[in-house]
């Protein structure tokens, strides 16, 4: 069983990545469950979805200290994902900070995404960064998520092939967006930002 | 055979289908709004769904076609089904002919919910019949079983899945035909002398039926293929939903050496004689559920009634949280503690804590109004406007309600659904030097907002009703209300005027304002405040999520003083200070231009 969790911010398009996921493992003939977090905490809380692929599951939610990888959007939430990560487990972390609101209003001030992608590089079995500003500026917004599924790709993570996430990307994604979605999925395989 | 990824809410629409429903109600609430949703998606002709107004009336228009033989489905949350218990309670004494099945979801955690209450008390308290599923596979089967057993005792049956059924997913197998049921007796409706008509002499008549189909159930379910009981030891783990998956992955995986009897209990009434199998022959039992201890008490109640010693272990006797959902590792830590007391793998864990590097300052992530959400705006008007006089702001249920965080801190009452312009008026009746706003959705003003305007009318209140209308029901996911000329099937329908119906209802200070126009919002709120009676005024703004229109707004760093006014006083997202002076966010920023509006260094522009 291969377990991949996908953290971030209400928004920031995580629900779409793990769907993704989840239907590039069934593309490529492998059982499937998984939970999302949808609700009160999409508007900019800490969300978090669980796909585990492969073999007999029981529970849709991965058990800490088992995820064989772990997909950060965005470097606070990867700190608070780390306990998931297995002994061998592979982090694929968007460095780009997103400051809740509560912390710029509040005197407690803004968090050091610095010291977080410190904390990584410490604590991570297997980091790989990626330079969200970067992303955003070269390829989109919009294509983060499956940028980052493409650096998870590359890096060997899941249980299928590149063929299995364009054939779920192009079932899944709106028309207009496959060709700008499959570009960045091979730009972030190619770690090419 | 197909195979498909699906949600659970999803599942369960799809088996509905199958099952042959001709009709879906519900009202959007979370975790159940994708059920109607994926109904509407998937349909074919003849099947018609609707987001009715609120979860009485859903339940109301599905009692009607389900009278006249037509399966059918009503979906919505746990709190939705206290709006609904009226006519869920009555029509349970009247019963139906057509299958109907409501859906309630409950939510433990709770994760968007303003409680954690248990749908299978209220379902035992009504009498009626519940089936709790633990995965999606298992939804998607189950919603036809509880059709065919609703049609069996002509009573409508409780379908009750948990937010982790509702939005976990699965690949599950789906069947290639429609399953082959016949129409109950044919459609129609049949006057049926009387039969629907509930009087007390009906009323004490069906009650006896209904204690006799109930104890009946008790027994069927033990059949029932969803209740399962796998054998093995001397000690017993009981579970229901998805509890009993967490169960199974702790016991069943290799090399975890357990040896335990297994019962699954998917079904209320639970199955007796199944439970007293899986009791006999055990000195202990942990039951592993979620909310109240249900399936525990019945458990302890059949140990009474048959003299057994089996020890009931759970939630009463604090092995198992009381509040909270529970979780793969809760689970399987409780059955290790319950299974193996004196394991070595138990004192490994308490002592030899793995030294952890100590975690680096974390953000808390409260969730907020999106940047560019049109409540800021309006709640930012009536801030400034009343900023030096007494004031109590109520809320109610919605994206709003996160409009009590710091810094706009204006909402100071949540209650439940429409509660808000009532709470205002009994506010104002103790406190009467107090202006009293009241804040609601456009979507909870139709659900069970129009009664306290009513009331407020009629009883000569002195409150001020503020309307956010932003055009959709946004916290559940954007679904059509009856302010918006369309409805869940596509089509075009009539738009009920806010503005009129406050009218017609005897509001006559009545006002209508964009939110964005940040000026004539504040002197609207203004005006209101220094009137008296009741006052109303309806802040117009699309909601963000329907699609930013405009483009992000940016800092000139040589005009911005850093003084961190916009920061502070909005709480918007896309804000924040970086270094010296203010950032906005451009994946974030939609532009609505309230800190362009605040600055007064004239520092934000396009
Ligand atoms: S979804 Fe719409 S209503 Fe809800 S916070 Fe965002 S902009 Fe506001
Ligand atoms: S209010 Fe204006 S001057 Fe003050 S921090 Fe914001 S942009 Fe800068």
């Amino acid at each position: 069983m291969t377990n991949c969790l996908i953290v971030g911010v209400g928004g920031q398009g995580t629900i779409l990545a793990a769907r993704l996921v989840g239907m590039a493992a069934m593309e490529a003939g492998l059982s499937v469950r998984g939970s999302e977090t949808i609700g009160m905490a999409q508007r900019g809380g800490s969300v978090a979805s669980h796909v585990r692929m492969g073999g007999e599951i029981f529970s849709p939610l991965i058990p800490p200290g088992e995820a064989g990888v772990v997909v950060a959007f965005e470097p606070g939430e990867a700190v608070r994902a780390a306990e998931y990560l297995s002994p061998r487990g592979i982090a694929v972390v968007c460095d780009r900070p997103i400051q809740p609101a509560a912390a710029n209003s509040a005197s407690a001030g803004a968090y050091s995404a610095a010291s977080c992608m410190d904390w990584l590089r410490a604590s991570a079995p297997v980091l790989y960064e990626a330079d969200g500003e970067k992303i955003i500026a070269r390829i989109s917004a919009r294509c983060l998520n499956v940028a980052l599924l493409g650096i998870a790709i590359g890096a060997g993570a899941f249980p299928f092939e590149t063929k299995h996430m364009e054939a779920a990307i192009a079932r899944r994604v709106s028309e207009r967006y496959v060709k700008m979605n499959i570009d960045a999925l091979r730009r972030g395989m190619a770690l090419d930002f | 055979m197909d195979r498909q990824l699906l949600m659970g809410n999803e599942a369960i629409a799809l088996g509905a289908i199958r099952a042959g429903i001709r009709l879906a109600t519900g009202y959007p609430g979370t975790p159940s709004s994708e059920v109607l949703e994926t109904i509407a998606r998937e349909r074919s002709d003849g099947l018609y769904v609707e987001w009715s107004v609120n979860e009485k009336t859903a339940v109301e228009v599905a009692a009607g076609a389900a009278m006249s033989g037509a399966r059918v489905l009503t979906a919505m949350k746990q709190v939705g089904l206290n709006v609904a218990s009226d006519p869920v309670m009555s029509l349970n004494y009247v019963g139906v002919k057509g299958g109907m099945v409501i859906v309630v979801a409950d939510d433990p955690g709770p994760i968007s919910s303003q409680t954690e209450q248990d749908t299978r008390h209220f379902a035992r308290f009504a009498k009626i019949a519940v089936f709790d599923p633990s995965s999606p596979e298992e939804a998607y089967l189950m919603i036809e079983d509880a059709f065919n057993y609703s049609e069996m005792i002509a009573r409508p049956v409780i379908f009750r899945p948990t937010t982790r059924v509702c939005h976990s997913y699965a690949s599950v197998n789906l069947a290639e035909s429609r399953s082959s049921h016949s129409q109950n007796g044919g459609l129609g409706f049949t006057k049926d002398g009387g039969k629907w008509v509930i009087f007390p002499k009906l009323a004490y008549e069906n009650h006896v039926k209904l204690e006799e189909t109930m104890a009946k159930l008790g027994q069927v379910f033990s059949d029932y293929p969803g209740n399962i009981l796998l054998d093995g030891g001397k000690k017993g783990i009981a579970a229901s939903g998805v509890s009993w998956l967490y169960a199974r992955e702790a016991v069943a995986n290799p090399g975890a050496g357990f040896e335990c009897k297994q019962l699954k209990v998917a079904t209320i009434p639970l199955p007796e004689s199944l439970c007293l199998e899986f009791l006999s022959g055990l000195d202990e039992v942990l039951v592993i559920e979620e909310l109240d201890p249900v399936i525990e008490r019945e458990l302890i109640y059949l140990c009474g009634r048959y003299g057994l010693k089996t020890v009931i272990k759970g939630k009463l006797s604090k092995h198992i949280p009381n509040a909270g959902e529970n979780s793969p590792s809760g689970v399987k830590d409780a059955i290790l503690r319950f299974l193996t007391p004196d394991s070595p793998q138990i004192i490994d864990k308490a002592s030899s804590h793995e030294p952890r590097r100590p975690l680096p300052p974390l953000p808390a992530r409260p969730p907020v109004l999106c940047a560019g959400c049109p409540h800021r705006a309006s709640f930012f008007a009536v801030k400034e406007a009343v900023k030096t006089q007494k004031a109590v702001f109520s809320g109610d249920i919605g994206c709003y309600t996160l409009g009590n965080a710091m810094p706009l801190d204006m909402v100071d009452t949540c209650l439940c659904m429409g509660a808000g312009i009532a709470q205002a008026q009994g506010i104002h009746r103790v406190e009467p030097d107090t202006l009293n706003f009241a804040f609601i959705g456009d979507s909870t003003f139709f659900h069970t907002g129009l009664p306290g305007v009513a009331n407020a009318v009629y009883n000569k209140a002195d409150i001020i009703i503020a309307v956010l209308d932003n055009s959709t029901t946004a916290m559940t996911g954007g679904q059509p209300n009856p302010g918006m000329g369309k409805t869940l099937m596509g089509g075009d329908a009539p738009k009920l005027s806010i503005y009129n119906i406050l009218a017609a209802l005897g509001v006559d200070q009545l006002q209508r304002v964009d939110a964005f126009d940040f000026e004539a919002a504040k002197a609207a709120a203004q005006k209101a405040a220094g009137a008296s009676g009741v006052r109303a005024i309806i802040f117009e703004g699309l909601c963000v999520a329907l699609g930013k229109t405009k483009s992000p707004l940016k800092v000139d760093a040589a005009s911005c003083t850093g003084c961190g006014a916009c920061v502070r006083r909005l709480g918007c997202p896309a804000l924040s200070i970086r270094g010296k002076g203010a950032a906005i966010d451009p994946v974030l920023c939609a532009g609505c231009g309230l800190c362009k509006y605040l600055c007064r260094f004239d520092a934000i522009g396009s």
